[in-house]
């Protein structure tokens, strides 16, 4: 059997712009969700985590400056920035090719270009059919001089643990050597009006598994993780390899989980059995987490169905939020980098259990050999998903 | 373009069983028209091949026009077959493609709120502002409960549906997929869904030698209308 290899990530947040950051952020117990009062984004006072834009701005123009000098700074958006450093970071750190006719960019994204949706935003040097995605995923191939054609997968909040999966099976088909795995969505009133319409906004900063959890905050990110048939290329020392993954649907509800969890542990027993493992073969669980009532609580379900209640689990969306397409890609990589280290952070924002099926939820970081960790994700659309990563 | 021999060469034969095209106001079922309309706007032609087909679900009201698309073409390439008897729900999968996402609705949503005095956002247009919806408008009624993903492309990509769908039935994730192309953006509508089964799996009967191998060249000629 080809063995997928993970390799070199990013990550960007409010919390910074490489993995390596992150990891050093949440080891001090740093939180990058703030309370914004009312303005642009949102009427009234709302919790989120944006992305430093003057820091953005920077370190893309020293980017550009290495990479495309004749380009200028007002033809890209925020996103395709984005994008565009963190694929470069990726790049920076392993031995791909991005231009090799064996590697693929998958993109994940709910929005791409939400900041062009309407039009009256966009700034004369962007074209208005950047909004769409295929032209957004176009523009960030042609960036970067790929062979092919970038795939762009939108299921909702999965959609970037799902382009892992997909990254690793177009791999194992052998129709490619190397996925570039990248996703991110941008915050702007569209998307916080949007879930504060479905009142899934917490007033506070988000409390994932927590006993007075009231709701998900929403953050800014984008990520981007290596896949390859080669680890020499990968560019990380250790041996992680994508042992499985799955994703199913409720065929519940378009908006709501089917609360029974069966669907979820679906997804997770089906990862599992691809990876020829038993519950107790797992070490850590970098659970999906949002911090809504009824996301949390399928999602304790579907960990006990599926026999994985006493396995440590956390979120990371206590830290720096749901970041939607690029959650999955995210905390995929701050996983590896606990698999990595062997260590495993604490959910922020969790103080007493509040799930009726209990798991055993970080309270605190700690040392813990990784050898196999499962990675979850729910959505919009009655998606789940469960991938699994192992050290060899 | 491979290079390289494939490491993997799939034994299993796969076939297109039915498939559906939906355009210019006409309902194709396996190449041959079925209902022609000479409505204009896509809301009038989605309701009046609703109509048509007799189609009992309240809820297609509800939908946006995606959704009502890929529902209506999933509803007719299903009716009298018994892949939903045959296939456990969850090896059931459903795999999309699509060019402007869920672009109407989104502009719909962002009409709602960019007037302050006039802010009313409203869930029963946010949640359409995902593609996938249209799949789990299906996966609900159909009650369809394997492997999703919807990808976004600027023209139907046979290529990718085959390499992916494929690997999903080596894989064992799948014994049959729901597949193809649902494009609504104002009044420019197009969809071209399929159904993919082993060809093991399928029983000798009438009919068999009219099923299609699944291969690019297959979907690109079976989506414009060209003979086998």
């Amino acid at each position: 059997m080809l063995d997928v290899f993970v390799g070199a990530s990013n990550t960007i947040t409010s919390m910074g712009f490489s993995t390596a950051e992150h990891v050093e952020r949440i080891k001090a117990n740093q939180i990058g969700i703030r309370i914004y009062p009312g303005g642009n984004l949102y009427p009234t006072p709302v919790p989120l985590s944006l992305i430093d834009s003057q820091g953005l701005l920077d370190l893309f123009r020293k980017c550009l400056n290495k990479t495309n000098p004749d380009l200028q700074l007002d033809s890209f958006t925020r996103s395709e920035m984005l994008h565009i450093l963190s694929i470069s970071d990726v790049l920076k750190n392993s031995g791909v090719n991005i231009t090799d006719s064996r590697t693929l960019i998958i993109l994940a994204t709910l929005k791409g270009n939400m900041d062009l949706i309407g039009g009256k935003n966009r700034p004369p040097a962007i074209e208005p059919d950047r909004v769409y995605l295929w032209k957004w995923s176009e523009f960030l191939g042609s960036f970067f001089n790929s062979s092919n054609k970038p795939v762009v997968v939108s299921n909702a909040c999965v959609s970037g643990l799902l382009a892992i999966i997909i990254g690793s099976r177009l791999i194992k088909a052998g129709k490619y050597d190397h996925v570039i795995a990248a996703g991110g969505d941008i915050l702007t009133e569209f998307a916080v009006s949007g879930f504060q319409s479905f009142q899934s906004l917490s007033p506070n900063p988000c409390k994932p598994f927590d006993a007075a959890r009231d709701g998900l905050s929403l953050g800014e990110g984008c990520g981007s993780i290596l896949l390859s048939r080669h680890h020499s290329l990968c560019g990380i020392p250790e041996k992680i390899v994508v042992a499985g993954g799955s994703c199913t649907n409720d065929a519940h509800h378009i908006s709501g989980p089917l609360r029974s969890g069966e669907s979820f542990c679906v997804a997770i027993r089906r990862a599992l059995e691809e990876a020829s493992l038993d519950p107790p073969d797992i070490d850590y669980i970098s659970a999906h987490g949002t911090g809504t009532d009824y996301y949390d609580e399928t999602e304790a379900k579907a960990l006990s169905l599926a026999g994985l209640e006493r396995v440590p689990v956390n979120s990371f969306k206590g830290y720096f939020g749901h970041t939607l397409g690029a959650a999955g890609i995210i905390e995929s990589a701050l996983a590896i980098a606990s698999m990595r280290n062997n260590k495993l952070f604490k959910s922020a924002g969790f103080e007493n259990p509040g799930t009726s099926q209990p798991i055993n939820i970080l309270t605190d970081h700690a040392v813990k050999e990784v050898n196999h960790c499962l990675k979850t994700a729910s959505g919009f659309g009655g998606c789940n998903t469960a991938v699994v990563f192992r050290k060899i | 373009m491979r290079t390289q021999a494939d490491p993997f060469p799939s034994k299993m034969e796969l076939l297109i069983t039915r498939y559906v095209k939906l355009q210019d106001g006409r309902v194709w079922l396996n190449g041959i028209v079925e209902y022609v309309s000479e409505l204009g706007s896509a809301n009038e032609l989605f309701r009046s091949v609703y109509r048509h087909y007799r189609t009992d679900y309240p809820k297609f009201f509800k939908m946006d026009n995606l959704c009502k698309l890929a529902f209506l073409s999933a509803e007719i390439l299903l009716r009298g077959t018994d892949v939903l008897q045959k296939y456990p729900a969850e090896q059931i999968g459903i795999i999309l493609e699509n060019a402007s996402s869920s672009l109407e609705y989104d502009q719909k949503h962002l009409e709602s709120v960019r007037d302050r005095d006039k802010y009313f956002p409203s869930p029963s247009v946010f949640v359409y502002t995902i593609p996938n919806i249209m799949v789990a408008e299906i996966a609900i009624r159909h009650q369809m409960k394997g492997e999703n993903a919807v990808f976004i492309s600027e023209q139907f990509d046979p290529e990718l549906i085959d390499h992916y769908v494929s690997e999903l039935f080596r894989n064992q994730r799948v014994s049959c997929c729901l597949s193809g192309w649902v494009e609504c953006y104002r009044d420019h509508y197009q969809s071209f869904l399929f159904i993919i089964e082993e060809k093991d799996k399928i029983k000798r009967c009438k009919g068999v030698q009219e099923y299609v191998t699944l291969n690019i060249l297959n979907v690109e000629r079976l989506f414009k209308g060209k003979p086998i």
